[in-house]
């Protein structure tokens, strides 16, 4: 039996995706493409949307999460901490086809959660005397000097969970959950593909990782799954 | 390299936990201590991509496609373990509760500065988690061969690679020697049998100090 549409947010594929137009900042989830939905970015890598920026840990593989969307030259600039299992993405930052800026992975959640917590910016020891803390300011603050990172949002957020109920509220899968919770709080839009759709009532509160106030619109299906590379 | 010098170092660096010790072990031969930690030390492995108490890797078959290291490859929970998300697991680094990270290095300097995240205009893999390890681990320990594949030192007086981490590195396990980064510099604990003490200091870019002289 069909789960109830009470508020509005289980959509089709198509009306997710029709969000996503080029020039697009797009937030993900995934850790090497575990933990990104195959089926939201097959439909943005069908619908061939341009110039995106993507805001997330890692490239993916060629073929595995937006490594595909990066492959496709579908993306323009990253937000990232690492394109090392995507030779792809290497080439293209030293072509200069694709902007990439670094962030420690530390680093990236916390300002993914203040983009989305309303924070104005963090205090952070992590990349001082580094090329990462070129160009932003520093501060003294309780006699120790600190590095001012900027908070981060999107105009959409791809979230890949692994239950979720008409209002959005998100239960993960062990390691696929990453980046997903982060992302879901930071951007104007959150698209979630769910592997398993329940009833109001269905979750346990007491278990229940994302509240649903974070999600606009909720996915289910199969599609563009990825072979792993260990496979 | 061997995988009879591999697992030597492994072994090595392996011996350096301790009891109960929180560890994460990064990417490449560094993976690889995980197979020679005495069950008896209840060590739990920190995986950054988001969980405490790693296992080891599952039989053929049993893999499970969201139970992943941080290099991509299927393992297990052990007993007890548990999942958070990234923010979790970067604070636990951050906010002191890492006791030990081994981690694999491009150049160390002999104050202890690591460089191990690009080489600008040819590998450019990222930081990843290296320098939220690198800095904020109690104790960040290097495991890499002593020489670059050219031959050349990555033990240096100045790193000339753009850096992981300035003075995070206390000590450096390699495939010819043991060394703790000291003050003063560079103090040799241990030295492989295969090198003579001047071939080490020929293959090594910073000074070596010597332990002073039990008597």
């Amino acid at each position: 039996m069909a789960v109830k549409n009470v508020y509005g947010k289980l959509k089709s594929l198509e009306e997710a995706v029709a969000v996503i137009s080029d020039d697009c900042r797009l937030m993900y989830g995934g850790f090497g493409g575990v933990g990104t939905s195959p089926l939201l970015i097959d439909a943005i890598f069908n619908k061939g949307v341009r110039r995106l920026t993507l805001i997330g840990n890692d490239a993916g593989f060629p073929q595995v999460g937006v490594g595909r969307l990066v492959c496709n030259g579908q993306v323009s600039r990253m937000i990232t901490t690492h394109i090392g299992s995507n030779p792809v993405a290497g080439k293209m930052m030293n072509e200069g086809a694709m902007e990439i800026e670094f962030s420690p992975q530390g680093t990236l959640a916390e300002r993914i959660r203040a983009g989305g917590a309303g924070v104005g910016g963090i205090l952070l020891d992590v990349g001082l005397e580094t090329v990462v803390a070129r160009g932003k300011p520093t501060v003294i603050f309780e006699d120790r000097e600190w590095l001012i990172e900027s908070p981060l949002r999107a105009d959409v957020a791809l979230v890949y969970a692994a239950k979720a109920d008409p209002f959005g509220n998100l239960v993960y899968d062990k390691s696929a959950r990453n980046f997903n919770p982060l992302v879901a709080t930071a951007a104007d839009i959150t698209i979630v593909h769910a592997e398993e759709l329940v009833e109001l009532g269905g979750l346990d509160p007491e278990e229940i990782v994302t509240p649903g106030v974070y999600v606009d619109m909720i996915v289910t299906g199969k599609g563009g799954e990825w072979t792993w590379a260990w496979e | 390299m061997g995988l009879g010098i591999k697992e030597k170092m492994a072994r090595r660096a392996a011996a350096e936990l301790r009891h109960g010790d929180i560890v994460n072990l990064g990417i490449g031969l560094p993976t690889l201590v995980a197979d020679f930690i005495d069950p008896e030390k209840q060590v739990i492995l920190h995986s950054e991509n988001g969980f405490l108490g790693m296992g080891g890797t599952p039989e053929k078959g049993e893999e499970d496609p969201n139970l992943i290291n941080a290099g991509g490859f299927p393992v297990t929970l052990a007993r007890g373990g548990c999942y958070f998300d990234s923010l979790a697991s970067f604070a636990i680094i951050r906010g002191g509760k890492l006791d030990v990270t081994i981690l694999g290095a491009l150049q160390v300097s002999g104050r202890g500065d690591l460089a191990n995240w690009i080489v600008p205009g040819q590998r450019v893999p990222g930081m990843g988690g290296g320098m939220d390890l690198a800095l904020k681990a109690k104790k960040t320990i290097v495991l890499t061969t002593h020489c670059a594949k050219d031959g050349s030192p990555k033990i240096v007086k100045e790193c000339t690679l753009p850096l992981t981490a300035a003075g995070c590195v206390k000590l450096i396990i390699t495939d010819l020697a043991v060394m703790e980064v000291t003050p003063e510099g560079l103090l040799l604990l241990e030295k492989d049998d295969s090198v003579s003490l001047e071939e080490l200091r020929e293959k090594t870019g910073a000074p070596l100090i010597l332990p002073p002289q039990r008597t």
